[in-house]
């Protein structure tokens, strides 16, 4: 167990992490997700000892290891560039921790030959580095610190470089891979689509402050607030202010979003809501729908979907709908919006209710 | 702007290229439209940065001719072609401010300062700069300094052609919607012909009118993205574009039907092969319903990722996946049929048919 007990980082009189609290257990995936600058590495840097926090501590299993240098706590890292020795073949720069470490020769190979069949290495063990493709690069990076067999594995954008459709395989295979060595692994990224794909939990940060952390799913459907919520969305939220009274959410506009029941209990008043581009539709799904005027500015289509770019009352919303949609720029439609997935927030940011559904 | 003519284009970086492997690009041969939006997509090696290069000069190709508007540029330096280019990484100038950043391409053309002045002012107001116009560009983000590498490739309108090579690649998600679809707009509102490589079939898809998806130095399919998605003409397009890609399950035709294992389909019009062909039937995630009706398949996986669910289940001893979307229900029996309308038949992988 890994635990963060009130750990900052200061630089020149600066918080890059202000004082956190995280707790990640053995054998869990953890994704840090946050845009660049957010944290990320700082934070894993921060786990891994490779700077020490100027407040707060880091316990491992109990003990504390804050300011004991990387060296000697059992850690693997892997980072966004493919780094491995460009001189030994892949057999070696796989056996090369265990070869540190003074493993004997049966158990380095047979090792080093596991994790190159989980990776998909095999054919390539004889080849150096430099003969390899970007994602067999990074495959060997990957393997080293499977055989390492460390407790913690940061894994700050390993898969960033890659064509995506090579992301998609090894994001597929990654939590299988490690869930067997039952290590703690901690994966930053900047896209919420993969934080979704990964599973696991997920801690969002922003400027240096970890907004929210438990199970992925959880936080992108209930974000504890805006920040989180603006966090972990892709494509980006669409917002709407609006002012609770009796049954309905007015619009300054004159329009009224009929009262979604998770939202029927809280106090009148201003709340900014919030919901995902496909809970935005061309027909009326249920007598939740609000229906609502807007004009289009650009669409995009990807195939089988098309976002559709809106304004509403100068506010820019993206609409996802199934199929093929090419509406002219600057053309008023109507579209519905389902209430049942409205997010709502109130003036401090704080979620005062999740959607329902 | 111009019409852009690939003429029987072959490109060896090697010498005295003999077998079709040795090319890096094998055969393009094309002619794309003036005022179109392109996108190559494909995987690392495929071949489109080569392309790229061929069309903005910094490669003479192997074999071949490049045209633009009909005249000859096969010799023509990449200066000589009147190109602008977007790189991956932003190519600007650290000392100079944000607004002379922009104003370079056209001081260089010895634009007048008026109507300097009057298209910087316009390109700071798309690419939301406009308060940052007199800062130094050094200390920016790369966002911001991405942001001033687009304008500068768009900011004249002299050019034949823009080409952009993976220029979103260092760009966060949520500064990527805003950068596409202002890209998009841009394209709309001006006209410009623009050649758009990137190995994300997103940005490919909504970014191009007509997708020119590459793989081992061919182009495999050009085409919308909705004829991508539906009517992949390779079962590579089938698994390069969508996420999950395309299900190809090994599959026998027999007479007016196609059978997986021991599931027989009907197809309305039964495609053309030669005995000996290796047949495959090719299904979109998208297009398997889950339900309790149809045929039998055993669910191994549900993978939650918000809006839907990728289903991964086992289909007549095949890996099988299936998108469901978040409110549809998944019974413990559950069963599968295919959407006639997104049946495919491929045989050695080329599509020769489809719809039940």
């Amino acid at each position: 167990m890994l635990e963060l007990r009130k750990a900052a980082k200061m630089v020149a009189g600066e918080y890059h992490i202000h004082p956190s609290d995280l707790t990640l257990e053995r054998g869990s995936l953890n994704v840090l997700l946050g845009p660049t600058l957010s944290g990320k590495t700082s934070l894993m840097r921060l786990m891994a000892g490779l700077d020490r926090p100027t407040e707060g501590a880091v316990y491992f299993d109990g003990i504390d290891v804050t300011g004991m240098p990387v060296q000697k706590r059992n850690i693997a890292m892997v980072y966004q560039q493919f780094i491995n020795y460009p001189l030994l073949t892949v057999y070696e720069n796989i056996a090369s921790p265990m070869r540190i470490s003074g493993k004997d020769k049966a158990t380095v190979d047979r090792e080093v030959r596991k994790a190159a069949d989980l990776l998909r290495l095999t054919p390539y063990l004889d080849r150096t580095p430099l003969h390899l493709s970007g994602g067999q690069q990074q495959r060997t990076a990957l393997a080293r610190a499977l055989v390492k067999n460390a407790s913690l594995v940061l894994m700050d954008e390993p898969l960033a470089n890659l064509d995506y459709k090579l992301r998609e395989e090894l994001r597929e295979e990654l939590p299988k891979i490690f869930a067997q060595s039952g290590a703690i692994f901690v994966y930053a990224t900047t896209e919420p689509s993969e934080a979704l794909m990964l599973g696991g939990n997920t801690a969002t940060l922003s400027e240096g402050r970890i907004t929210q952390f438990g199970p992925t799913i959880d936080i992108y459907r209930r974000p504890a607030d805006l920040t989180t919520a603006k966090t972990f969305a892709d494509p980006p939220l669409n917002f709407i202010e609006v002012v609770k009274s009796g049954g309905g959410l007015r619009h300054r506009e004159g329009d009224v979003l009929p009262l979604p029941a998770h939202l029927g209990t809280i106090p009148d008043g201003p709340l900014t809501v919030a919901f995902h581009p496909h809970h935005l539709g061309f027909t009326q799904q249920t007598e939740n729908s609000a229906r609502l005027a807007a004009r289009t500015q650009i669409s995009e289509i990807t195939g089988s979907e098309s976002f559709v770019h809106l304004e509403y009352d100068g506010v820019k919303w993206v609409m996802l709908a199934p199929g093929i949609h090419n509406i002219d720029p600057d053309t008023g439609i109507e579209v519905f919006l389902d209430t049942r997935h409205l997010m709502a927030f109130g003036s401090d940011g704080r979620a005062i209710a999740a959607a329902a559904a | 702007m111009a019409r852009i003519t690939l003429d029987h284009i072959r490109h060896a970086y090697g010498a005295n290229p003999v077998a079709d492997s040795d090319y890096a690009l094998r055969e393009v041969h094309h002619e794309w439209n003036d005022g179109g939006a392109y996108a190559l997509l494909g995987p690392s090696g495929c071949g489109k940065t080569t392309l790229l290069n061929i069309i903005s000069g910094l490669l003479q190709p192997s074999h071949g001719r490049i045209l633009f508007d009909g005249n000859d540029v096969t010799e023509v330096s990449t200066q000589g072609r009147n190109i602008a280019q977007v790189f991956q990484f932003p190519v600007i100038y650290d000392t100079m401010t944000v607004y002379d950043n922009l104003a370079f391409p056209l001081r260089n053309r010895k634009v007048p300062e008026a109507e300097v002045d009057k298209r910087v002012r316009d390109m700071l107001g798309i690419i939301d700069l406009a308060d940052w116009a007199d800062r130094k560009a050094r200390g920016l983000t790369a966002d911001q300094k991405q942001k001033i590498s687009l304008g500068r490739g768009l900011v004249r309108n002299d050019v034949n052609a823009i080409l952009f090579d993976e220029p979103l690649t260092v760009i966060d998600p949520h500064m990527k919607w805003v950068l596409r679809s202002q890209l998009k707009r841009i394209h709309k509102q001006f006209g410009f012909t623009m050649v758009y490589v990137t190995h994300d079939q997103t940005e490919a898809l909504t970014f191009a009118d007509k997708v020119v998806v590459m793989y081992e130095g061919e182009i495999v399919q050009i085409g919308t993205p909705a004829e991508l998605f539906e009517k992949p003409s390779h079962t590579f397009v089938g698994y390069f574009i969508g996420s999950p890609g395309m299900n190809v399950l090994p599959a026998q035709l027999n007479e007016r039907s196609v059978v997986v294992g021991s599931q027989r389909m009907d197809l309305n019009v039964p495609p053309q092969t030669k005995p000996g062909d290796r047949i495959e039937l090719g299904i979109r995630p998208e297009f398997i319903h889950l339900g309790r009706e149809g045929m039998p398949v055993k669910i191994s996986r549900i993978e939650d990722i918000g809006r839907r669910r990728i289903v991964r289940a086992e289909f007549e001893g095949k890996p099988l996946a299936i998108v469901a979307d978040e409110n549809t229900e998944i019974p413990a029996e559950a069963r599968v049929s295919f959407d006639p309308a997104g049946i495919n038949i491929y045989a050695n992988s080329w599509r020769v048919g489809g719809e039940a």
